[in-house]
């Protein structure tokens, strides 16, 4: 016997991070994520912590900017129709520079769309997840340990690089229950928030948060400033993981709940003979365009395998730089692919010579 | 190395069907396999119909939705038709055929009719079919270790509950005696 339980995924982030420090948790209700929300509601309490299920998801984000603004550690979770809502905080937030966690446990859109696992806010937490220019980090879990280990890395990047830090997951990881070790006390990376409003006492200037520059100039600056991050965070970044590619001829790209059929599809389809292999982003943004590199030279063919209508074929496509195809297979709306769906693509690409 | 069971459990939410998978998962777990366990959520959870995926193998899970179930417990009508024909050739069907009364004509896999609703009933046992059938199940597959399931239903009856242990240990042995 060992020293594993079962959890969650949802359970597993929660506890997660409160492992890794964050005692402030601001939250509103939503399929399929709610778990995680109750679990704080059941242990913020015995950790000194704050759990505050707000009005509104508007008003749960903004209370993770404030808080997060004083220098602790502060998220928030939803699920997609509730990110979208929580977008204008989370744009305020990378205007101010202030690191905080916010998990989407993704299911179907647009709109209130469906409660059942999906990969369509690719886009959103990626390239726009709010107004501006700005990115945040996204990370990407696949199994529920994951789950457990990019939630102190995810606050600990945060706040390293001063950005809101995202946990891209999904209905299906949030619901499902796997064996987990749970580090105690992840924190190990704290470090000083100078920029905090945290109260001056006197014995400091004061410090000021704050998004609005009405001097273009200065806004310019700065946000040209903020870049120079953003191309340190590209440089140094990027995760991800490889599963058989040494000989792949054909690379199959998937994150999160995909990449666990990808893993799948790959086995089956090496035991058919295919030189097929997976390339899982761990990290979203910052892309691994990084893990391309050899493989956009000795791969004839990539296929992104996601839950939506192709978000991240673009990514690919420029991670290989056009010069090989990429290909889609995917489900959408709540539909999960099975492992066969990505071997008949496999097989059909395979076959393209 | 042993074999991979990839387990379907399906019938109204109610009966249990996420309960009995949880127990699978954990005996699994205490004999050192990998395991998945993924159920179906929202709506049919409170009324409608329930199902639960359990994987244990001895290598890292890729897909935790068993699509293709080598072991499928059915424990009313409608799972019965929607997942019969998806069990794989050569795999297990147990049914309780308190609920279904209908017989499955396909040849190529196990099946198994255990009247494990009116078993519970008769036994005093209302509402542990799901566990007579985890015990027929656990008789007629051994995915697991005895020592590990009887482990795992112990530790997933929570300590405010530990007065339904007893009947839930009656209700594995009557599956597992049938």
């Amino acid at each position: 016997m060992n020293n594993k339980v079962l959890m969650k995924g949802n359970e597993a982030l929660a506890e997660a991070a409160i492992q890794a420090g964050c005692r402030y948790f601001f939250g509103y209700p939503i399929t399929p994520q709610t778990e995680l929300a109750a679990y704080m509601a059941k242990k913020m309490p015995k950790v000194n912590g704050v759990y505050l299920q707000a009005e509104s998801e508007i008003a749960a984000a903004n209370m993770v900017l404030g808080a997060a603004g004083t220098g602790v550690r502060a998220m928030t979770s939803s699920s997609s129709p509730g990110i979208s809502l929580k977008s204008e905080a989370i744009s305020y937030m990378a205007g101010c520079d202030i690191p905080a966690l916010i998990v989407n446990v993704q299911r179907g859109g647009p709109g209130l769309g469906g409660i059942q696992p999906s990969q369509a806010d690719y886009w959103q937490a990626t390239k726009a997840t709010g107004h501006g220019d700005f990115q945040i980090l996204v990370f990407a879990p696949a199994t529920v340990q994951e789950m457990i280990d990019l939630v102190g890395l995810a606050f600990d990047k945060g706040d390293e690089y001063r950005i809101p830090a995202m946990i891209l997951a999904d209905g299906m990881l949030g619901q499902m229950m796997e064996p987990v070790t749970i580090p105690e006390h992840t924190t190990q990376h704290l470090v000083e928030k100078s920029w905090a409003c945290c109260g001056h006492q006197n014995k400091r200037k004061h410090n000021v948060l704050n998004s609005l520059f009405l001097t273009p100039s200065e806004l310019e600056k700065l946000i040209i400033e903020r870049y120079k991050r953003y191309d340190i965070i590209k440089e140094k970044e990027q995760r991800w993981e490889e599963y058989r590619l040494d000989d792949a001829d054909i690379v199959l790209v998937a994150y999160g709940a995909s990449a666990r059929v990808s893993h799948t599809a790959v086995d089956i389809a090496r035991e058919k003979g295919y030189k097929v292999g997976l390339l899982r982003p761990v990290t979203l943004w910052p892309y691994p365009t990084k893990a391309f590199t050899t493989l956009k030279e000795t791969a004839r063919a990539f296929i992104s395998v996601e839950m939506s209508m192709g978000q991240m074929v673009d990514d690919v496509r420029l991670a290989v730089e056009c010069k090989k195809p990429v290909h889609f297979v995917g489900r959408t709306g709540g539909k999960i692919p099975t492992p066969m769906e990505v071997v008949d693509k496999i097989v059909e690409v395979g076959g393209m010579d | 190395m042993s074999k991979d069971f990839n387990m379907l459990f399906a019938g109204f939410g109610g009966q249990g069907v996420l309960f009995a998978g949880k127990i699978s998962a954990y005996a699994g777990l205490y004999d050192n396999k990998n395991i998945t366990w993924l159920p179906s959520y929202g709506p049919e959870m409170r009324g409608g119909t329930a199902n639960c995926s359990v994987c244990i193998s001895d290598n890292p899970i890729g897909s935790p939705c068993v699509v293709s179930p080598d072991v499928f417990i059915a424990l009313n009508l409608p799972s019965f038709e929607k997942f019969k024909n998806s069990v794989v050739s050569g795999g297990t069907m147990i049914l309780d055929s308190t609920m279904i009364s209908e017989k499955c004509d396909r040849t190529d896999i196990h099946i198994f009719y255990i009247p494990a609703s009116q078993l519970a009933t008769e036994n005093g046992l209302d509402g542990l079919a799901n566990i007579i059938l985890l015990g027929k199940m656990f008789k007629e597959t051994n995915f697991c270790t005895q020592q590990s399931l009887e482990t795992a239903l112990e530790n997933c009856i929570s300590k405010r509950k530990q007065h339904l242990l007893l009947p839930n240990k009656k209700a594995l042995q009557i599956g597992m005696d049938f």
